[in-house]
């Protein structure tokens, strides 16, 4: 049995995957005759050997701050937020067109603008998931999922129709956005071997703790975690069930449409056509797993990522490896972090199912799924 | 052949030990072929305990076990299954978006050349359903047909699978008079088949209109087995709920204040939406204990839930303190002066996985001291926690203590400490001392006198009657949604009681 406490899980589990994943990616190398010790070298020289290297990973890693926030804030309520690439995505091209479109307003002024309106366009998309969750019963992985392709592809739309032609390069690109729009720092930039990392990362930093803030010390980061550890006994403590949902969402998408805002105003630059959701959404939801949730969890789980990914590309240069073993060696992580998040869920089962019921004829197997639920 | 006075199953001298706690305690029980035998109980008599031994869920710390004569070792329900013993749950265990016969044979499928038989799994079906007389069209799916209808298939799951043995738990609790009545008749037809038939109930009038036997237990003890034409309801009931314990509390006389919960032509709906309270009134005064007693299941769950604000009110009037509180949200009604010690303590009354702290803060956390300005100060919130840990007498090593690591008193120590902190002037509990040690009991029991006597209204709703007779003040019985009478403890007996819970009408005085 899981003799192990509560505590002392949440940090095992993301370990041991992260551990056997490397394992597998590993093991497949060896099949293909790749040598595993020579290419996970050169993944950890590339991605941190040098210092654009390291800028590259810490940009990587940035948007994925804010898109693991948006999913653990979601995911403490007891919601499903697949809604995270839709969400950066509507933050990505908000902030960009505002950025384009008054491009010599002061920076003290044009920059938190962009920044506020990409946050507010993340938290309006995943707001209608929220709200048809509360007052319909919704359900949100559905809702939010369906959105993610409303929003590619009314960004698009945006795009190419309605933005003005004279903000574009060609129908499928913006131009860059001004000095005054940008999130770059010439002196960071410098400082990392001429990366593209930006100050998103500073944000991104600040976010962490604002987050670890609201869900530690306010009323409403109480109430968050109340609701999705049960929502029986928070409905008995007169929380709002529908209040909880909403603003969970808000903020969830909220923080979501900040990582599209770092990646448009820090990375690139500028927007352009998405073919796909987008990957940093996907990627959070990872991350959030990953670091359990937690503000520094999701810190690490963030920079292991960019990591796998930024030394991917070393692997594949250095050591020829195809990147597609890189996805091998990440899909790994998330499928045995899957697989112990089964485990544990199959473990408590049975021992609910042992439970002497004559005096808890409402046995407490939904409570103790709850638990498992977080994550 | 087997005659029709074989034993199909005995039961000798069965204990089950749960920790120290004897959920069973030396029960015998033997059933024989043909027979319809009742097993009469109160909540938490040991009756679940003592079918989970039989169908293979739990196992016997001590007795044994004896299946057609056999001593057999029933390891798992798999083992009590190929014993001919099936189980009809109270709660049913269907998939709704099944069929009724592809229900009936999940798990169980006749195939031929690798691919479900349906016409065969058909035939199957159709023949037990005509056999024992539960008409039920076949096709139809699960999701769409009446509760009285669901349970037809649970029976015929259980035939399908070839069960000589059918134990049924609480079947007509869920069932309309009707329902019951044609029910009856379908106990009475497999009983006629051969089949031998346990039936777990506490109520009376069916024991007296289906049942050959009955076996009382009563706080995990065989109390006695008797055939049921040559005994009365009152013997019964004495049966079940014992004679009264005298465990004196020091109780004062009640100091009778003003109105502070007045309940008029109350009407609730449970969950699927048929009346669960029916027209209910009462009041409740300062300085007094009302106490609601019932069965299990008699609207006491929608009563309590409609009172506290966790469900709507059909019809009908909730004032409390003067004001309308009818329909009102749960934390107008919390903020008015209203405690509710929940009969549940690990679903709603605390957050398992969070410290003692956080839990006694569950109802306050947004006053100040415990927040400012949406910001939650955690040492107010701590130092509270270690006062209350201190003053209930809650056993825990510090106030960080998951809730979840707290033995059961001490949970329910620690909602108490919380609910009667805040020095409300009506006080809901609802089962406070439900699988509690003695020790615990008699601690919550003083501190809602204490309650009393500072003079708060408090509304005990409990399925104990000797809790129901030490604490009220009144008495008011519970049965099918309705108040079947109103007595005062001193003028009434356990029987009176057992008789008034099971639905016979008080005669005028």
């Amino acid at each position: 049995m899981f003799n192990l406490s509560e505590k002392n899980k949440k940090f095992l589990v993301p370990i041991v995957s992260v551990i056997a994943g490397f394992l597998v990616g590993a093991i497949i190398m060896l099949v293909w005759s790749y040598n595993p010790i020579q290419a996970y070298g050169s993944m950890f020289i590339s991605a941190l050997g040098n210092m654009n290297g390291i800028g590259e990973t810490i940009r990587e890693a940035t948007p994925l701050i804010f898109t693991a926030i948006g999913f653990a804030i979601a995911s403490s309520a007891g919601f499903f937020n697949i809604g995270l690439p839709g969400q950066a995505q509507a933050g990505w091209i908000t902030a960009i067109w505002i950025a384009l479109a008054n491009p010599n307003l002061p920076k003290y002024i044009l920059l938190p603008v962009c920044i506020i309106a990409g946050a507010l366009a993340g938290a309006i998309v995943s707001g209608i998931a929220g709200v048809l969750r509360a007052y319909f019963g919704t359900n949100e992985v559905i809702t939010t999922i369906m959105i993610n392709y409303i929003v590619l592809y009314l960004c698009q739309y945006l795009m190419q129709q309605i933005m003005s032609p004279k903000l574009r390069v060609d129908m499928d690109a913006t131009k860059a956005v001004s000095a005054n729009g940008s999130l770059h720092l010439d002196w960071l930039s410098n400082c990392f071997g001429q990366s593209r990392i930006n100050a998103g990362i500073f944000l991104a930093l600040i976010a962490l703790f604002c987050f670890w803030w609201l869900m530690r010390k306010t009323t409403t980061g109480f109430e968050i975690k109340a609701v999705g550890l049960n929502p029986l006994a928070s409905q008995y403590a007169g929380m709002s069930a529908k209040k909880n949902i909403i603003v969970s969402m808000l903020l969830s998408g909220a923080f979501a449409g900040l990582g599209g805002v770092v990646q448009g105003l820090g990375t690139y630059q500028n927007y352009f056509t998405q073919t796909a959701s987008l990957d940093i959404g996907w990627d959070g939801l990872s991350v959030a797993l990953l670091g359990g949730g937690s503000a520094l969890g999701i810190l690490i789980a963030a920079l292991l990522f960019s990591i796998l990914k930024i030394g991917g590309l070393g692997m594949q240069t250095i050591a020829g490896i195809p990147y597609e073993i890189v996805s091998i060696v990440i899909a790994a992580i998330i499928f045995f972090i899957a697989i112990n998040y089964v485990v544990g869920l199959l473990f408590s089962r049975k021992a609910a199912v042992k439970t002497p019921t004559d005096h808890y004829p409402t046995n407490n197997q939904t409570v103790t799924l709850g638990k498992e639920e977080q994550l | 052949m087997e005659t029709k006075t074989q034993n199909m199953i005995e039961m000798r001298h069965i204990v089950k030990d749960f920790n120290g706690f004897k959920a069973n305690n030396d029960i015998n029980l033997t059933l024989k072929r043909g027979e319809i035998l009742a097993l009469l109980g109160e909540n938490g008599a040991g009756k679940s305990t003592l079918m989970q031994i039989l169908s293979g869920l739990l196992a016997p710390t001590a007795g044994a076990i004896l299946v057609r004569g056999k001593q057999v070792d029933i390891k798992d329900p798999n083992t009590a299954k190929a014993l001919g013993i099936g189980m009809v749950h109270q709660h049913f265990m269907l998939a709704s978006a099944f069929s009724v016969w592809e229900n009936i044979i999940l798990g169980d499928e006749p195939v031929k050349h690798g691919k479900l038989d349906v016409k065969a799994a058909h035939e199957k079906v159709t023949a037990l359903s005509k056999r024992y007389g539960l008409a039920i069209n076949l096709d139809a799916k699960v999701a769409d047909i009446t509760v009285a209808q669901q349970q037809r298939v649970e029976i015929l799951k259980v035939l399908y699978r070839g069960a000589e043995i059918l134990i049924f738990d609480e079947p007509t609790a869920v069932l309309t008079p009707q329902e019951i009545t044609e029910f009856i008749k379908i106990l009475k037809g497999l009983a006629a088949e051969g089949k031998a038939v346990i039936l777990i109930t506490h109520k009376l009038d069916e024991i007296k209109a289906v049942a050959d036997r009955v076996t009382v237990i009563r706080a995990g003890q065989g109390i006695a087995t008797l055939t049921v034409s040559d005994t009365t309801d009152n013997q019964l009931a004495e049966m079940m709920v014992g004679r009264h314990v005298n465990m004196k509390l020091d109780k004062s006389a009640a100091k009778i204040g003003q109105e502070v919960l007045h309940v008029s032509d109350l009407k609730v709906n449970e969950a699927r939406g048929n009346l669960a309270v029916k027209d209910l009134s009462f009041n409740l005064h300062q300085g007094e204990i009302l106490g609601l007693a019932g069965i299990d299941g008699n609207g006491q769950d929608e009563l309590v839930e409609a009172l506290t604000g966790l469900r709507r009110v059909k019809a009908g009037q909730v004032i409390i303190k003067g004001k309308n509180m009818t329909n009102k949200k749960v934390r107008e009604i919390t903020e008015l002066g209203v405690s509710h010690i929940p009969a549940d303590r690990q679903k709603f009354g605390l957050i398992l996985p969070w410290s003692v702290a956080d839990n006694m803060a569950l109802q306050s956390y947004y006053h100040e001291p415990f927040s400012k300005h949406g910001i939650i100060n955690f040492n107010a919130i701590h130092e509270h926690a270690r006062k209350l840990i201190k003053q209930f007498d809650v056993h825990t090593t510090d106030e960080n203590l998951p809730a979840g690591e707290l033995s059961g008193g001490n949970q329910q120590k620690a909602i108490i400490a919380r609910e009667l902190d805040r020095n409300s002037d009506l006080i809901i509990a609802f089962q406070p001392t439900r699988g509690l040690d003695v020790g615990a009991i008699e601690y919550i029991h003083q501190q809602l006198l204490a309650q009393r006597a500072a003079g708060k209204a408090i509304l005990l709703i409990s399925y104990e009657l000797d809790e129901i007779m030490q604490l009220s003040d009144r008495i008011a019985v519970l049965h099918d949604g309705q108040i079947s009478g109103e007595v005062r403890p001193a003028d009434t007996t356990d029987r009176e009681l057992g008789l008034l819970m099971t639905g016979a009408k008080k005669e005028g005085r």
